[in-house]
């Protein structure tokens, strides 16, 4: 998997009044990690909801590579390699993770609209989206209903989705949100796991993972770009320190 | 839930999902007594076997799709004019005549899942309610097509495959629609267990996730709503081959009704569950027919109440719930 | 000299203000909570034979008998509120349908027992009785009462949901229920105390329909598609929506009737589709 660029220009939306996104500007280069943080309420959902077409935009464009991908629907990115993963756990509640994840196999692969064959006998697409559990260690609970999950599990599952579909770039949105302590541990080991190629951008508030894994930040507040830089940069920006009240440590 | 042994691959774990149970097999074993333990009640078996026919085309889109339907009577009822209109026109051989029910109903359903697909929740239920009542009035009206009210005159059924006559005893509908419903339901019996019934699950289970992983749940939908339409309508033709009549009830609200009923009764979403349903439903509803229909409709009314406070998946869901909670003591 | 179409048009518009009391309730739950209650029709019904009983058994005079059929329908319905309609709000469309026309059926079996099948009629105060000229038109004194009562029922309901403090927690609400319950306002019982105002006038509309329409056990499924194609049309949580729908279905009606009979309510049906796929909320709902 090796990633692209991922750009927008002049992004922005309102909902009537409310100014949700202004003039955004971003270039993420392949391979790189960046890190979207801001206080509550900046528009980071909303960003990542913008640049995977699940809300219009009413303003700018995005790029994925050297494609404008701005008019296309939300499959169609994903189908070019841009995924995300929600902060709430959008799973599928009866079905098992390895259902799940091969589902989203058989989706990229063309073969999901299939209705006359029985699906075990896709043996490769099988193995693929067992061997996605395995990395994610997953894969001993993977024949019960995600609704039996625990929520750190389910947390993992929605990385196993978007990693089943083969991103080039991959927005996570809190992927450690509301894991206990204990288990965050795995989620960034499953992050920190992830090709170096891929290009990659995560919300999120613990300043300490921002640290360990970003190579730049990005800092939204009232739906615009505030800042961007190294995390040394950021760190020491006292603008920023005056947005967030001193380092944060957890949301 | 099937037990894993520990050296079994993800594929032989899917593999067993699809599995023919031995209680399967009982299942249709026991579809074959009424030719011999019950020949007086032929007419109401088949009856049953079109019910059940048309609850299992029914569960696809609700069962395994989510989409609630509360006019599928439309394709029911498109399906037996066409076949009664094809006997008395082109040929009498009722296969054929499926085939031509089939087809006539299948194109209904692709035209009108262009709208369906688009609409969630109220908007489409009204939908399709409004869809299922404009049939309704359509055949009510164009007396010169379907004899409105009065009912269609002149089908004329010829043997089946140029073979089986229908008899007056009832064991060629009984056989004919019985032999139907067993290779359509082995068809959706394949669906269910195929990558698309997987996506269509998906569907039911959480819309918003599948765009996300890159499906197009649109297409999906139209593909099971053209499918469900194909099956209903070859239901339809069977009835009116098997009665040789096509009457205004086949396309009505309360066939769109009690199809539902018939459907939650059993358990949706459990490929046997409409089936089920329609046993239950069909006998209990013979039984109670010399009674006033309002005692029809009190009790109806009371096992909708249960079935949705008490058993969430109908008789097959609490009845795996028993069997799971045996199972783990 | 008005011609007579204008006789037909008023006809309609009493019977879409009739439609109109018995829909605006079902409008507003569906908008608040998105609740389909199809057994909504079934208050309508109760409050139509409590009424009957009401000058039949104890000669209560008509007038007097609508505040009772509003409250008793108001009544049964916080009582299936607590033991049904609770534990559904979060359910599926389907299982929420399911409950409601259970609810329905039951209804009209109870109703057919206690008061058989055949049509009901009682006999209006000889004030409401006969017509009063118009301009050459021969207008019914009942329908001119019909339009008076839901045209102050409208205005009660605007005035209540504009200036009560009520009326702006279920305007929220309808609008976003998320953003209302953050906050402070309890959703849930800002639906039961809807839902009992919106149950009470679906049984005023009851009593009212008597004299109009008739009333027998079926009325629970009767008139239900109308109110159904009224609520989705006009816009779910939107009384305005709702007065234009039924409006627009009455006339419609009545003038099909007196003009088009071959078409019955084909037309009808077709343009609910219509306006359903052009505007999926419905003409006045939220986008």
């Amino acid at each position: 998997m090796s990633g692209a660029t991922l750009a927008t220009r002049g992004l922005a939306k309102n909902f009537g009044s409310l100014v949700v996104a202004r003039d955004i500007e971003l270039t993420l280069p392949a391979g790189a990690r960046y890190a979207l943080i801001g206080p509550n309420g900046a528009g980071k959902t909303t960003l990542i909801n913008l640049i995977t077409g699940m809300v219009a935009p009413d303003g700018g464009r995005i790029l994925l590579g050297d494609e404008d991908i701005t008019a296309l629907e939300p499959q169609e990115r994903v189908r070019r390699g841009l995924t995300r993963t929600f902060q709430i756990n959008t799973l599928f509640p009866k079905l098992n993770a390895l259902e799940a994840v091969t589902l989203a196999v058989a989706e990229r692969r063309g073969f999901a609209g299939q209705f006359w064959k029985d699906l075990a006998i896709y043996k490769e697409a099988i193995e693929e989206a067992h061997d996605i559990l395995v990395r994610l260690r997953l894969a001993d609970s993977c024949y019960r209903p995600t609704r039996e999950l625990p929520y750190g599990r389910q947390r993992l599952l929605e990385i196993a989705l978007a990693l089943a579909t083969r991103p080039k770039v991959l927005l996570l949105d809190e992927p450690a949100a509301g894991v206990p302590q204990e288990e965050s541990g795995d989620i960034f080991e499953a992050v920190a796991s992830l090709s170096g190629d891929l290009t990659l951008l995560f919300i999120e508030h613990d300043m300490h993972v921002v640290f360990r894994f970003a190579t730049h930040i990005i800092v939204l507040v009232g739906g615009a770009v505030f800042a961007q830089g190294s995390p040394a940069e950021i760190s020491a920006d006292p603008r920023v320190r005056e947005v967030y009240l001193g380092t944060r440590k957890h949301a | 839930m099937t037990s894993v042994d520990s050296t079994a691959t993800p594929q032989d774990y899917l593999r067993s999902l699809s599995r023919w149970h031995p209680i399967e097999i009982v299942f249709w074993l026991a579809t074959l007594v009424p030719f011999f333990l019950f020949p007086d009640y032929l007419s109401l078996a088949s009856q049953i076997a079109i019910a059940a026919l048309f609850a299992l085309s029914l569960d696809i889109i609700l069962g395994y799709g989510g989409i609630v339907s509360l006019g599928h009577a439309a394709f029911f009822g498109i399906g037996a004019y066409a076949a009664a209109i094809f006997s008395k026109f082109v040929m009498g051989e009722p296969v054929i005549g499926l085939f031509a029910a089939a087809l006539v109903a299948g194109i209904a359903g692709f035209a009108s899942s262009f709208i369906i697909a688009r609409f969630r929740h109220f908007t489409l239920i009204m939908i399709t309610l409004g869809l299922g009542l404009l049939m309704q009035e359509i055949a009510n009206r164009a007396h010169w097509l379907t004899g409105g009210s009065d009912g269609f005159q002149g089908i004329d059924i010829r043997p089946v495959l140029g073979i089986f006559r229908f008899d007056l005893y009832g064991y060629t509908a009984y056989g004919y629609a019985l032999a139907t419903l067993f290779v359509l339901f082995l068809a959706t019996r394949r669906l269910v267990n195929s990558p698309f019934g997987l996506a269509l699950r998906g569907i039911r289970e959480r819309l918003v996730r599948m765009p996300a992983i890159g499906a197009a749940p649109r297409a999906h939908i139209q593909k099971a709503y053209t499918i469900a339409a194909v099956m209903a309508g070859i239901a339809g033709a069977l009835l009116a081959q098997t009665t040789q009549t096509a009457a205004l009830e086949s396309i009505s609200f309360q066939r769109s009704a009690d199809v539902v009923v018939m459907l939650v009764l059993g358990g949706a979403g459990r490929l046997y569950g409409g089936l089920i349903g329609a046993v239950i439903f069909m006998i209990a509803r013979d039984q109670f027919s010399g009674i006033a229909p309002q005692f029809w409709y009190f009790w109806i009314g009371l096992l909708l109440i249960t079935v949705v406070m008490l058993l969430p998946n109908g008789i097959l869901g609490g009845l795996s719930d028993i069997y799971a909670r045996w199972r783990r003591k | 000299m008005l011609p007579p179409v204008f006789g037909v048009l008023f006809d309609g518009i009493a019977y879409g203000m009739l439609l109109f009391v018995l829909s605006v309730g079902l409008s507003v739950t569906l908008g608040l909570m998105n609740f389909v209650n199809l057994a909504h029709c079934a208050f309508a019904m109760l409050g139509g034979y409590v009424t009957v009983t009401l000058i039949d058994q104890l000669h209560w005079p008509f007038l007097a008998t609508l505040p009772a059929a509003f409250l008793a329908a108001a009544a049964a319905s916080v009582v299936l509120e607590r033991v049904f309609y609770r534990r559904l709000y979060r359910a599926s469309d389907l299982d929420q349908v399911l409950l409601t026309i259970g609810l329905a059926f039951v209804s009209v079996a109870v109703a057919a027992y206690f008061f058989g099948t055949l049509q009901q009629g009682i006999e209006t105060p000889p004030m409401l009785r006969g017509s009063t000229a118009f301009f050459g038109l021969s207008l019914g004194n009942y329908r001119i009462f019909l339009i008076g009562v839901a045209l102050l029922v409208t205005v009660l309901l605007v005035g209540g949901l504009e200036y009560t403090r009520f009326g702006a927690q279920v305007r929220a609400a309808v609008d976003n229920q998320r953003m209302a319950s953050g906050l402070g306002i309890n959703v849930d019982r800002t639906f039961a105390y809807t839902f009992a105002l919106g149950s009470g006038l679906a049984g005023l509309g009851g009593a009212l329909a008597i004299d109009i329409v008739g009333l027998d056990p079926n009325f629970s499924f009767a008139y239900l598609v109308y109110v159904l194609i009224i609520v989705s049309v006009g816009g779910l949580g939107s009384i305005t929506g709702s007065f234009f729908a039924a409006l627009l279905i009455g006339v419609s009606d009545i003038a099909g009737k007196y003009y088009f009979p071959e078409l019955g309510a084909f037309l009808i049906y077709l343009v609910m589709l219509i306006i359903l796929m052009w505007r999926p909320a419905g003409l006045f709902g939220k986008r």
